[in-house]
């Protein structure tokens, strides 16, 4: 299960769709041990390309230093897909760089971006629960 | 001299969890070498079995990318961070 903020849900959303008419990427941080993701981080998509990505190494050094100063850590990636499903292509699942990883899609095929989450563990996918979690919702 | 090695995620497991680890070495190939000396299992994630880095791993000296140094022959000194990421791709 993949826990986050409608903040940030929003936030990565946002991102995707500036990022048209490339696939726009970025990194998510959490404490592990809760699944909860509470910060992301924009990374440029160094392929600048419409079909594939790869996430600027820089800014995934500078996003981990800056997790862990937070006490949090990289716990998962998302990245557009603007043509096709938010299901991982062949190549998402060949480069999957950590099996603890928590790998997000956001399909903004249809005029709806759909966002998704999937695990992947040795070429093998598993989609996962999304909770969005509202904080305003529980300030009554 | 000891350098600090930032480890990926994927990796920390094998380190008892930490993020850092303290290793020898004066070149970037160097402390590689005496990382998986001391950590067998990350031989293959990090070096191809001909020595070279592995091409879904980024290593940087500080903020700068061994690729465009001098790759593994890259000198580092007491103080620097070494680390060690994984290519984060896909379509």
């Amino acid at each position: 299960m993949l826990r986050l903020s409608t903040e940030v849900q929003l936030a990565v959303v946002a991102h995707c769709l500036a990022g048209l008419p490339e696939e726009a990427c970025g990194l998510l941080a959490g404490d592990p041990a809760l699944e909860e993701v509470v910060a992301w981080y924009p990374t440029p998509n160094i392929a600048r390309s419409a079909r594939v990505y790869t996430v600027d190494p820089l800014a995934h050094l500078r996003a981990d230093r800056d997790a862990e100063a937070r006490g949090l850590q990289i716990v998962g990636v998302f990245h557009s897909h603007t043509h096709t499903d938010a299901y991982p292509s062949p190549t998402d699942i060949a480069q999957a760089p950590d099996p603890t990883w928590h790998y997000v899609i956001v399909s903004l095929r249809d005029i709806q971006p759909v966002l998704r989450s999937y695990r992947i563990v040795d070429g093998a996918v598993e989609e996962e629960s999304v909770v969005v979690r509202t904080h305003w919702a529980q300030a009554s | 001299m000891p350098v600090e090695v930032r480890l990926p995620t994927v990796l920390r497991s094998q380190a008892g969890g930490r993020s850092t680890v303290s290793v020898e070495g004066s070149t970037v190939g160097e402390v590689l070498r005496s990382l998986i000396s001391q950590h067998p299992g990350m031989g293959e994630q990090v070096l191809n079995p001909d020595g070279t880095l592995h091409r879904f791993v980024n290593v940087y000296v500080n903020d700068d990318d061994v690729r465009y140094l001098s790759a593994l022959d890259t000198p580092v000194k007491e103080g620097d961070e070494v680390s060690i990421l994984p290519a984060v791709a896909g379509g």
